[in-house]
């Protein structure tokens, strides 16, 4: 047991694997099983692929699977093909478009970004969880689990912080009542955000302030592009844009690199 | 389900849908037509404004409809409502994006947004079973006519300046005297609104702080009495505005303020992709493809009432429904025939801000890549606290809300394949039962009972 959990990954992959099945069996116009599957084959064999032509021998595909699952559960699309290009696109970012020896963007936001900003035939559905209290503890419980394996999940708690401030803040000056800034905190996706996507270990910041400096601009750009451009994607959108912004802190406030398990240096991109 | 013995075709008032003519000379047999809802019979309601009355007349709105056209930032808003007060009492107030232009605002014919709201109405379908010993089957057809609401009254008239309050433009159209205000606090425009005739609620303020803030301009309007007596309507016309706008939503908070109970809200969007659903409330379907009783026909739109109630009671009021998605080009069954471009482009769908809808259909880009997408709504202040926020998705795929009758073989059928039919037909009545309970919450013993009066005893009942 303590191997198998000592990978974050692992918490990861069951805790997605949940929201998938849930997502499946009890969300309207929720994630459709041949699309899921696309998106995570086409994920785990471009992993393959890059892994091989890179020269590398160690094909991990955990992290793959991570994001095969986010893509899974956060996209929607009319064909088939483009969640398995989704898939593509978001681990070949991982193999391409690195600083510093390591990937700049989260990979499955990127590919969210990417695709929604090239093809009409995708979309999100940031209402899909609602703001069902049980689903909001399930979401809370599960990821939970993660942030005690990854340590530096830390950022999803300053994001939903600072986010939650920006929300209150906005409310009071526009003297709005609690219920609002509770309604939209309560949102299903926006926990899924916070807890799979921003706080995703490779692309956050080393050290613990740089990752609330990290956290707190994205959480108030994503406010910017949601309230005043009126943005739906807007928190992919601003963690996208501000991704570069990690490599640059990380030579600012140097601190130790993530490693997935304390023992293997570097194990998966 | 009882699908072996069906034959699918449908007929409607003077309509039969192309796809299914080669269906009914098939020797199909079978049937109807969509019903009016529910929307119809709930509870007092205002919409994305409010209405406010003048004097101390009660303010009474059961349910409203609105009509958002959108393509790119191109919106159309038309607003239709059961205001049932005189008209002289009717008052509206909206908060809006932007100034409005007169060239943006028109008056709709009402006859366009109730056959929308046919078109894209819950509806009941019914099928006939062949004789089971042979393989000729009547074709039968009826109609459950769509009932038509519609409805507002005015109040009265306004002027002077206020602190912060700018009255932009004012401005007659048809039966409405419009303005256009624009604040820069709450307690001057409600000031104003409440000089000028328009009974503010008392929660209102807040609300209305919130909008100024969002730098929104206010869309009001009542009615001129004169002019409405001289065009000698019964009703008055749903009202349009339309603008340009990054905004992608409906502004229900203000709706809430005087409500006296949840209200119904029926959204038609009308956009180019496809679906719309709320981004920060959960959309469902309602229940659909369900077979139900017979005696349903009669009682549809009570029926159909206490299902959307029972759904929305599994959401615990926090569902946005969808009850119809669907090209606007075609439909199957049809419960109106599609709407024609002149009517489409009189809701604003291809229209302009500035573009009149109801004379220049040069204004129009396409019609029949419209896709219309039914939202059914009840909220109040604590289930929805904040206004609608909507996403257009590339999501096509068609959904209607749609019940199925399934009448069985009248006549005799004395061969062994008729006596298996006839004895397994109890058995079908009772699941339609349960199906029925399921749906609506009703008790079985009264569905049984309106069942066995119905002609349609279900296995195992007295």
């Amino acid at each position: 047991m303590r191997t198998l959990w000592s990978d974050a990954r692992h918490f990861q992959i069951a805790a997605l694997s949940s929201l998938l099945l849930i997502n499946f069996f009890s969300i309207d116009f929720g994630a459709k099983p041949l699309y899921s599957v696309l998106a995570i084959a086409a994920a785990l064999l471009t992993q393959i692929f890059c892994t091989l032509i890179s020269g590398s021998r160690r094909i991990d595909l955990r992290s793959a699977l991570v994001t095969g699952l986010s893509l899974s559960l956060l996209l929607r699309a009319d064909a088939a093909w483009l969640p398995a290009l989704a898939g593509v696109v978001a681990i070949a970012s991982k193999f391409i478009l690195r600083i510093d020896g390591r990937h700049i963007f989260n990979p499955a936001g990127f590919a969210i970004v990417l695709l929604l900003s090239l093809s009409s035939g995708v979309w999100i559905s940031p209402g899909q969880w609602g703001t069902s209290l049980w689903l909001a503890t399930l979401l809370v419980f599960l990821a939970l689990l993660v942030l005690q394996a990854a340590q530096r999940s830390d950022i999803a708690l300053f994001f939903l912080g600072a986010h939650g401030a920006l929300l209150l803040a906005r409310a009071s000056w526009l003297g709005d009542p609690l219920a609002i800034p509770l309604h939209q905190m309560q949102s299903g996706s926006l926990l899924i955000f916070a807890f799979f996507m921003i706080s995703d270990p490779k692309t956050t910041p080393d050290s613990r302030v740089a990752r609330l400096f990290s956290a707190v601009t994205i959480a108030t750009l994503g406010h910017y592009l949601a309230f005043f451009m009126q943005m739906r994607p807007a928190l992919y959108v601003a963690l996208i844009a501000l991704c570069p912004l990690t490599a640059l802190l990380n030579r600012l406030i140097p601190a130790k690199k993530f490693a997935w398990t304390p023992t293997i240096q570097g194990a998966s991109s | 389900m009882t699908e072996g013995f069906m034959t699918k075709g449908i007929v409607t008032k003077g309509f039969v849908t192309k796809t299914l003519r080669s269906r009914l000379k098939a020797g199909a047999a079978v049937v109807v037509i969509g019903a009016q809802l529910a929307v119809t019979s709930g509870p007092a309601s205002a919409f994305c404004g409010f209405y406010v009355a003048k004097a101390d007349a009660k303010m009474f709105n059961k349910s409203s409809k609105v009509v958002l056209a959108r393509i790119g930032q191109q919106t159309a808003i038309t607003m239709a409502s059961d205001y049932e007060g005189k008209p002289s009492e009717f008052a509206l107030v909206v908060p809006v994006p932007s100034f409005i232009q007169k060239s943006q605002i028109s008056v709709v014919d009402t006859k366009t947004v109730d056959h929308l709201d046919a078109f894209t109405a819950p509806r009941l379908v019914e099928y006939y079973d062949p004789n089971p010993c042979e393989q000729n089957y009547p074709v039968l057809a009826f109609d459950i006519a769509p009932t038509a609401r519609l409805g507002a009254v005015p109040a009265p008239p306004s002027q002077h300046a206020y602190p912060g309050v700018k009255v932009e433009a004012r401005y007659d159209v048809a039966e409405y005297e419009i303005s256009i205000l624009s604040a820069e606090q709450s307690d001057g425009l409600i000031r104003w609104l409440t000089d000028n005739g328009y009974k503010i609620p008392a929660g209102a303020e807040p609300v209305i702080g919130s909008y100024i803030k969002q730098k929104m301009h206010f869309f009001v309007a009542k009615v001129n009495i004169k002019r409405f007596d001289a065009l000698g309507r019964a009703y008055l016309r749903p009202l349009q505005v339309r603008y340009e706008t990054n905004k992608f939503m409906l502004p229900l908070r203000l709706g809430t303020v005087n409500a006296n109970g949840p209200q119904d809200l029926t959204v038609y969007a009308l956009t180019r992709r496809g679906r719309v659903e709320a981004t920060n409330y959960r959309t469902v379907k309602v229940p659909s493809d369900i077979n139900v009783p017979l005696f349903v026909a009669h009682d549809f739109p009570n029926v159909y009432k206490a299902l959307f109630d029972h759904a929305v009671a599994r959401q615990n009021m926090h569902g946005v429904f969808v009850e119809y998605a669907w090209d606007m080009g075609w439909c199957d069954p049809c419960a109106a025939p599609p709407l024609r471009q002149a009517e489409l482009a009189e809701l604003g769908w291809g229209s302009g801000p500035g573009a009149n809808p109801a004379g220049n259909s040069s204004a129009l880009s396409g019609s029949s890549d419209a896709f219309v997408t039914r939202l059914h709504v009840r909220y109040d202040a604590q289930s929805f606290p904040e206004d609608l926020n909507f996403i257009e998705t590339g999501d096509r795929e068609n959904f209607q809300a749609r019940y199925i009758l399934n009448h069985p073989y009248a006549g005799a059928a004395s061969c062994a394949d008729g006596k298996r039919y006839e004895a397994a037909l109890p058995e079908r009545y009772r699941r339609e039962a349960d199906n029925l309970a399921g749906l609506t919450g009703w008790s079985s013993q009264s569905i049984a009972a309106r069942m066995a009066a119905a002609g349609q005893p279900i296995a195992g009942a007295k």
